[in-house]
């Protein structure tokens, strides 16, 4: 990497976010040299139109994958181009972008392989619900005494990776609720993980992933994973 | 010989034989039919040797043997429901591929920078 600057892709895996999606590529362009590419998971709204429209590359989807599907999209395209690094935070504007740089300072500075954004080192101004907090807990726990990591956000969706994991995850990535069960892939690949301080902000617009109905299924399909990932070979 | 038993010679060599005409007419794959086929054989064995069955059942401490006939036949089916399992698995994964490729593709036709990988690939027939 001497001489030429690293190549950065900020990736959005977005579903159905036609009304924030615009705005948030465009407030990624005027801020930073970074390509910024969207990953439109199937939606049959405008977000494909409006990431264009902002210029954003767009990927298309042709049937919805689920956010892990959409996000592996994003490594096997950075993958393929060469990217040094690759950024991922959500298209419904809830990760702050200004918090990118921070994000990728150990990943450009060589100390890390993956760099994670948590909600939980900063002044706490995410407000949290008590279900939320309660599975929170449990992830960071099973996190902390399987891998070590020491983890405050392990269901964090803003982070950073570098090729080496770039490349590891364009062959394996959990296909949804990826964000804990990244944890053991890197731990069985002996990677760094930091994480640092972000924001994180409510919805503006659309729905979360995770409805109430869905968390026992979540937790459940998450710690199996997990746990299943902790005795599987990777080939 | 008793109904029960009667029955299910029946019924397994009617799905034996329905089994069979699929795979003629190539509405079954072979390797779905194979569970099913070896199914309904060792059903319609031991329907037909009644002693066969009786020793086996005998042998593992059932009392009444047609029952060992319906242990045998919930096995089967439990063992192709895995199999379907894990055959739908294996279609997901080559979907998200499928979908993946196809995103990467239609992307780098419209940035005008298909990644070349060499050769067009032979055409494989899809339904083989």
């Amino acid at each position: 990497m001497e001489g030429t600057p690293p190549r950065i892709l900020v990736a959005l895996p977005a579903y159905q976010e036609e009304r924030s999606i615009g705005g948030l590529v465009r407030s990624l362009r005027e801020r930073f040299p970074y390509d910024v590419l969207v990953v439109n998971d199937g939606s049959k709204d405008g977000t494909s139109e409006a990431s264009r429209e902002a210029g954003a590359t767009v990927l298309d989807l042709p049937c919805n994958l689920g956010i892990g599907g959409a996000v592996q999209t994003a490594f096997l395209y950075a993958r393929d181009r060469g990217y040094d690094a690759v950024v991922r935070i959500d298209g419904d504007g809830q990760h702050e972008v200004e918090d990118i740089p921070k994000v990728l300072e150990p990943i450009l500075a060589g100390r890390a392989d993956a760099v994670i954004g948590s909600r939980f080192l900063g002044e706490m101004e995410y407000r949290v619900s008590i279900p939320r907090i309660f599975g929170i807990r449990f992830f960071r726990l099973l996190v902390n005494v399987t891998t070590g990591y020491r983890v405050t956000d392990p269901t964090s969706g803003f982070f950073a990776i570098n090729r080496s994991l770039i490349e590891f995850y364009s062959h394996h990535y959990p296909s949804d609720y990826p964000e804990v069960d990244a944890y053991i892939l890197m731990h069985r690949l002996k990677s760094r993980a930091v994480e640092v301080p972000v924001r994180m902000y409510e919805r503006a617009e659309g729905k979360s992933s995770i409805t109430a109905y869905r968390a026992v299924y979540y937790m459940v399909k998450v710690t199996l994973s997990f746990l299943i990932n902790r005795i599987r070979r990777f080939g | 010989m008793n109904r029960v038993t009667l029955f299910s010679i029946c019924a397994s060599s009617a799905l034996l034989l329905y089994t069979l005409e699929m795979v003629r007419r190539r509405k079954l794959r072979e390797e779905y039919s194979i569970l099913w086929l070896a199914g309904s054989v060792v059903i319609l064995v031991l329907s037909l040797k009644q002693d066969w069955l009786v020793g086996i059942a005998h042998a593992a401490g059932i009392a009444y043997p047609p029952s060992f006939l319906f242990l045998i036949g919930i096995l089967f089916i439990l063992l192709i429901l895995i199999h379907f399992s894990i055959a739908i698995s294996k279609l997901h994964q080559m979907n998200k591929k499928m979908a993946q490729e196809i995103a990467l593709m239609k992307g780098g036709i419209e940035n005008g920078s298909l990644p070349r990988t060499g050769q067009p690939q032979e055409r494989k027939e899809i339904i083989s």
